[in-house]
């Protein structure tokens, strides 16, 4: 037996064609929001990978650093350096800010880190690590910097040597990482306007600025203006001791927040992106409803033309599951080609999105599947309608 | 086939029922030879379309007979609950326009029947190039229906009717959209094939032009046929 389908779309290919065209890239904007999706679950999990922590360490009943803001002076590391079980520990702070490059400015997450301590950044495409002690600085790729290119954060210089790659925050902006004193005064330094002021204010305070307690003052102000805050402790354990029983340890008797990769995995994937994975559930839904009424309005219309040949099929002995299958072949014909063209079209443009965005095979064999669903249901009307076409219709009267 | 291409006995048709009951069929008595070409004849509303669907197995009589051959295929009710099967297998249908399959080669118009009825593809490829050979539009054999002329499609047409090789064809008006002469046309391949396939052919007709060509006429009037003895001047 011929197929009856495959004939009928030979014979029309142009307009089905460019019809699955048009899907194709519907289902190629399906296919991308489930990538944007992956993306940021997957830069959530490098963001933790490229720390390289097994404890993050934060302020007391807060879900920081990446979800909520965190403070806690930066001489916590040396206390928790003491702890049993405790290799290596390292000051960190994270700050997403506008940074001026020439004439334009870029959004990146500036991170403070100490060279050769966790929170460096692992990978380098390309130049080397920050080696000097300020105004240097490790950017990732996607901020569009090259080795040598100079950005201004806040009121300093600072010369790119390194670019490394995978480096985003959990809101997709590039990082940018400089040593950690630069970061702290980025973050918590007030302006000298700023600092003029606070110290006029200071010393207008009888409390603080006591006549016959000479130094006072000075100190008072020293302290205001002192950059001694951190966000959080990168806390690596000696090889063989669990993670989380330092963890308990610090909560328990440090009064701080700690954090173990899974931990911080949750707070990252089920709480910080949890809206924006609604969100895009809620477009895939929309995206797949729509999907299923173009292919339906497609293959209704198809069918509505075929009337008289279908009247003429049932005469002549055609099965009702033949022209069924013919309706139903179309459709999954028309989705096969929706598929293909948006496959390849949100293969073509991810890399374009300012977002990683990540298309696994299976979200695409998932997708296959659903397309074939959605073009089984949507054929339904169709057949319907083909199978209450009277066969007496192709006789006259 | 033996004796009688096809026979029918006492067919009545009703619409509706109690007072708007309507008979569009009333007796109707028919027979037609292995080989015959005959014309059925009547006003618009005299009954040809409902006996045509009668005939065809397209909707159900009210009652009476019909055989085709030795074989009744309807007594009061069908004998068979297969009338997809009896339409594919036993009847023919050439209607007042092709009505081809735009997206199938002219060959596999006329091959869909027998491959529908089970034959393998190339059987039923040979068998729809003999008959496009034998209706002379066997080298439009590879054409789409829309590369062809009227007559042409109208002679793919009968070529699919006659696919399954059956003994009785339902031709609905078949030169109503052709000029004098492939009107003429049609009807002279109608009496071959007839005569070379001996299938029963009733051509319903308004046309004029073909009536003086048929030996036999039936008239329908008020759901009734009256036989009348026709010209017979069947085109050379």
């Amino acid at each position: 037996m011929i197929s009856l389908a495959g004939r009928d779309i030979l014979h029309s290919w142009s307009r089905f064609v460019l019809t699955g065209f048009g899907l194709g890239l519907l289902i190629g904007v399906t296919l991308t929001m489930a990538g944007v999706y992956r993306g940021m679950v997957d830069d959530a999990r490098a963001l933790l990978n490229n720390s390289g922590a097994d404890l993050w360490v934060v302020q007391k009943d807060t879900l920081g650093p990446y979800a909520e803001p965190s403070s806690l002076r930066d001489d916590v590391y040396r206390v928790l350096l003491g702890l049993p079980g405790v290799a290596r520990a390292a000051n960190v702070t994270y700050l997403t800010m506008q940074v001026r490059h020439g004439d334009s400015d870029l959004r990146a997450m500036v991170v403070g880190f100490e060279p050769g301590q966790p929170g460096q950044p692992e990978y380098l495409l390309a130049g080397r690590q920050v080696t000097r002690s300020h105004y240097e600085a490790v950017a990732d790729e996607k901020t569009g910097l090259r080795p040598g290119d100079t950005i201004r954060i806040r009121r300093h210089d600072f010369r790119v040597v390194g670019l490394t790659r995978r480096m985003v925050s959990s809101g997709g902006d590039p990082m940018i990482f400089i040593p950690l004193k630069d970061a702290q005064e980025a973050q918590f330094l007030k302006d000298n306007d700023a600092i003029l002021n606070e110290r006029a204010r200071t010393a207008a305070n009888p409390a603080l600025n006591r006549p016959g307690v000479p130094g006072l003052l000075e100190a008072v102000q020293a302290a205001q203006n002192a950059s001694r805050s951190v966000n959080a402790v990168l806390v690596q354990v000696a090889p063989g001791t669990p993670p989380e029983s330092v963890g308990a340890g610090i909560r328990r008797w440090k009064h701080l927040q700690a954090y173990t990769r899974d931990q911080m995995e949750e707070i990252l994937v089920a709480k910080l992106i949890a809206t924006s994975a609604r969100q895009i559930a809620m477009f895939l839904v929309i995206l797949a409803v729509v999907s299923a009424a173009i292919v339906a309005f497609i293959i209704y219309t198809m069918t509505l033309g075929k009337l008289r040949e279908i009247a003429v099929l049932k005469l002549i002995g055609t099965r009702n599951r033949t022209i069924a299958g013919m309706i139903l072949q179309q459709a999954l014909g028309l989705g096969v080609i929706g598929f293909l063209v948006g496959k390849t079209a949100a293969t073509l443009w991810a890399p374009v999105f300012p977002k990683y965005v990540l298309l696994e095979p299976g979200d695409a064999a998932r997708g296959f599947v659903v397309v074939m669903v959605i073009c089984t249901l949507a054929s339904t009307l169709a057949i319907r309608a083909a199978l209450r076409i009277d066969p007496a219709t192709a006789i006259g009267g | 086939m033996n004796g009688l291409g096809i026979r029918i006995e006492g067919l009545h048709k009703r619409y509706g029922s109690g007072d708007t009951a309507v008979d569009a069929l009333k007796e109707v008595e028919m027979t037609v030879a292995p080989g015959e070409v005959v014309g059925l004849i009547g006003p618009s509303g005299s009954g040809k379309s409902t006996l045509l669907k009668c005939l065809g197995a397209v909707i159900d009589p009210s009652g009476g007979r019909m055989s085709i051959g030795d074989e009744v295929i309807y007594d009061d009710g069908w004998k068979t609950p297969d009338l997809r099967s009896l339409r594919r297998d036993r009847i023919g249908f050439v209607f007042q326009a092709p009505y081809l399959i735009p997206f199938l080669d002219v060959t596999d118009n006329v091959a869909l029947l027998p491959m529908l009825a089970g034959r393998p593809n190339p059987e039923a490829r040979q068998r729809a190039r003999e008959l496009l050979d034998a209706l002379d539009v066997g080298h439009r054999a590879g054409a789409r229906p829309s590369q062809l002329s009227g007559g042409e499609q109208q002679r793919v047409a009968i070529a699919r009717a006659l696919a399954n090789q059956p003994p009785v064809i339902l031709a609905d008006e078949p030169t109503a959209p052709l000029d004098s002469e492939r009107a003429l046309g049609v009807v002279r391949l109608l009496n071959r094939m007839a005569r070379q396939f001996r299938t029963a052919i009733i051509v319903v007709t308004h046309d004029e032009k073909i009536i003086p060509t048929f030996e036999r006429i039936y008239h329908i009037r008020d759901g009734r046929t009256y036989e009348e003895a026709g010209q017979g001047k069947a085109p050379d």
